[in-house]
């Protein structure tokens, strides 16, 4: 055996950073090579994404941050990057900045390098200065004394210089970015240092020293942690003596000295030939219509309304293939010699549960389309923007919207995508009223029932459900803000961005909607599989009593909960153990009804016998609200890091879901 | 004046900033603090969108009241 000599590789371990829409996305895309989202409203990355590209003999990880502007831990989304910048220490941090809005962009890129990170400059969106603005790279090189790179991420201009300059900025070691802040400043900065000699902190002293003067909390607590609290209670003294002194807020002024340490470069490095700002953009003009102040809600109930029809129409076409092909599948397993068991098993079980949730599969790939499409097209921002002012009057910021919005698709994504509000409170109360909103899992249902007895206005009524998700989230948000202490408080105001809109590259969008139904796939594999195989046991067994009948063991058990049932119009065993079943994920109601009743057909007619359009209407209602899965549940603890709101969220859901789709019964009852 | 009696068009540059701290830091981050120069690109009793360079930022009305702006003279 002869030994073939591998080159010697290295492992190197980049993080990507940059402000929302300066196209960090792209460039993890293009520098990986990967499936990573290209996303289009501010804070799409909130998720740790990593990725891996090779170079020479170089093997670089790259880590793609959040979009932020700041490190400072004002949201969520900055606690992580700063953190991972400091903790976890990554050989360089590549700043993505957009070369059409330096100064801004640049603002992170000073952070990053008083914080002393081996940072890589990447001018991104270099053709969208071309003609109006000459940037110098080498000037701004010599003045920040880092590599600088120009890159156009869509097209992949560039990208192998910033490979090489990454590769080769593996053994820099700058020394941490100094910005004068005046003498008094300075002096406050030198005295902190001075008590701060002996800290271990992972931190540069100076760095913490300016922190502290800035009323940062983390670093307060961290420092006080590593047992300096007198240094951060006399940099608070300092700071307000400071404040008084100089006639300003410090933290102010510190920002405004950054910025002029910024004006001063590009003023160095750049030269204007033409002005940026002159001519409304072909996105302003769009925006006059889509943001109008009387179209812009209009708008946006339309394209909601399409959304559901499209995903409907569509989705439906070939939802019946599906169905029809599973009906066939189950035949021929029917018409195989097996054991008795083993053909039930497969047939009632599997296709009969499983099956009965895959035909779904494509409405719920045509929501993810559509709702990535809009997305990345730009419209999410517009919709947060125009609902605004709705929101406000109901208590949350316009930003809240995007969450909810995104809720259709699914919960748990949307509950994390509040790690971008920044005002706490919000961001609780987002989380909390998210579940309300119809994810893809309970579109099954509301398809097997609009389908069944509301053939004529299905899209209407599946709306209509959407809708009450909608109002029961608004209601509820009121409510908490006024009945719950903790959550009182003023809302936080909008300052978003708006990104210019741009036709989403096609093949993003089917990424991006892929990956989503995909989550959906392996649910289906993993624990609706689960929940539909301890249904099928639990109505096999005892043996002695028929499949799926009322002595089973999930007879049994449904019968423990029909009565409480009653009073909302379906109190039948199997309705019962549906319901239970559903905590698992929601889409397990349907695979229940598959595995009790067989195939589509079958719950046809089964649920004809059982439910009238009325008690129909009022098990939808109970299936939107009565709880979250346990997916969401997992999200609402993980992001609110507190297991009392998590039990608040299933409590209050259940009371809720319980209450209305009663109180929608027995009033229907009396007046229809 | 305050931002929120600019006309749509208009571009103006920023003199101060009022209110509460987080919200003048949030400002800074997005590049908006004394000196820098704004455009109105929409403004009809609600939220406010604003250009700075080709950046669109929209601004509640509430945050844009506090941001204190004075006309540009158009001078060549």
């Amino acid at each position: 055996m002869t030994d073939t000599i591998q080159p010697a590789t290295r492992t190197l371990r980049a993080a990507l950073i940059g402000n929302p829409n300066s196209g960090k996305s792209t460039i993890f895309n293009a520098l990986t090579g990967g499936n990573a989202h290209v996303g289009n409203w501010p804070g799409v990355t909130v998720e740790k994404k990593q990725g891996e590209f090779k170079y020479n003999d170089f093997e670089v990880e790259v880590t793609d941050l959040p979009g932020i502007y700041s490190l400072t831990p004002y949201s969520i989304d900055e606690r992580i990057a700063r953190d991972f910048i400091v903790k976890e220490k990554p050989d360089m941090v590549v700043c993505v900045a957009d070369a059409s809005n330096l100064t801004r962009n640049m603002y992170l890129l000073v952070l990053l390098r008083e914080l002393g990170a081996n940072t890589i400059l990447d001018l991104n969106m270099i053709d969208m200065v071309e003609g109006k603005l000459d940037i110098n790279i080498e000037e701004i090189k010599k003045l920040l004394g880092i590599p600088v790179i120009k890159t156009i991420g869509t097209k992949g201009i560039g990208i192998n210089e910033l490979k090489e300059a990454i590769i080769n900025a593996v053994s820099a070691k700058p020394s941490a970015l100094q910005i004068h802040y005046g003498v008094d400043i300075e002096q406050a900065i030198h005295e902190i240092e001075l008590q701060l000699q002996k800290i271990p902190s992972l931190y540069n002293k100076r760095f913490i020293a300016l922190s502290l003067l800035q009323e940062d909390p983390q670093i307060e607590e961290e420092i006080k942690n590593e047992g300096f609290g007198a240094a951060v209670e006399a940099a608070l003294v300092k700071a307000a003596h400071l404040e008084k002194k100089l006639g300003f807020d410090l933290e102010t002024g510190i920002i405004e000295k950054r910025y002029g340490f910024i004006e001063s470069i590009v003023k160095q490095s750049t030269k204007k030939l033409l002005s940026l700002e002159d001519k409304l953009t072909i996105s302003d003009k769009i925006d006059k219509v889509i943001t109008n102040r009387f179209l812009g809600i209009p708008f946006f109930a339309l394209f909601m309304l399409a959304t559901f029809q499209l995903t409907f129409k569509i989705g439906g076409f070939f939802s019946d293939y599906i169905d029809q092909f599973f009906s066939w599948l189950g035949e021929i397993v029917g018409g195989i010699q097996l054991p008795h068991m083993l053909s039930s098993f497969i047939v009632d079980g599997l296709i009969g549960g499983i099956g009965n949730v895959l035909v779904f599969l494509p409405n719920i790939l045509i929501l993810f389309l559509i709702l990535s499409f809009l997305e990345d097209v730009g419209y999410m921002a517009r919709a947060a923007f125009v609902m605004d002012r709705v929101m406000h009057a109901i208590g949350l910021p316009g930003r809240s919207f995007v969450s909810m919005i995104l809720g259709f698709g699914c919960n748990v994504p949307a509950i994390m995508s509040t790690r971008t509000i920044s005002e706490e409170k919000d961001r609780l109360l987002t989380i909390l009223i998210n579940p309300f909103m119809s994810c893809t899992a309970r579109l099954p249902i509301y398809t097997i029932f609009a389908g069944i007895f509301f053939s004529k206005n299905q899209g209407l009524v599946v709306f209509s459900l959407y809708a009450l998700g909608v109002i029961v989230a608004i209601l509820s948000a009121k409510l908490f803000r006024v009945a719950i202490p903790s959550l009182k408080g003023k809302i936080s105001p909008l300052v978003m961005e708006l990104p210019p809109y741009r036709m989403p590259m096609l093949k993003g969008v089917f990424i991006h909607a892929w990956e989503r139904s995909g989550e959906f796939l392996k649910k289906a594999g993993t624990i609706i599989f689960v929940g539909v195989v301890v249904v099928w046991v639990l109505s096999s067994f005892p043996q002695s009593y028929e499949y799926a009948s009322e002595g089973t063991f999930i007879g049994r058990l449904g019968h423990i909960i029909a009565p409480l049932l009653k009073p909302a119009g379906f109190d039948f065993w199997q309705v019962g153990v549906a319901l239970i079943f559903g905590i698992i994920a929601k889409e397990v109601v349907v695979g229940t009804f598959g595995t009790l009743f067989g195939g589509e057909e079958n719950i046809s007619l089964a649920l004809q016998k059982l439910f009238t359009p009325l008690s129909a209407y009022s098990f939808m209602v109970m299936s939107l609200l009565y709880i979250p899965c346990i997916a969401s549940i997992g999200a609402i603890y993980r992001e609110t890091g507190s297991v009392k709101w998590a039990l608040f969220s299933v409590a209050y859901s259940l009371i809720l879901g319980y209450t209305v789709a009663v109180l929608f019964y027995q009033i229907g009852s009396l007046v229809l | 004046m305050s931002l929120i009696f600019a006309k749509v068009g208009e571009e103006v540059a920023v003199e101060s900033i009022t209110g509460g701290r987080a919200a003048i830091k949030r400002l800074q981050e997005m590049g908006i603090y004394p000196g820098t120069k704004l455009r109105v690109i929409a403004n009809s009793n609600g939220p406010l969108i604003i250009g700075l360079g080709n950046t669109r930022i929209a601004l509640g009305k509430g945050i844009a009241s506090k941001i204190v702006v004075k006309d540009q003279i158009l001078h060549m």
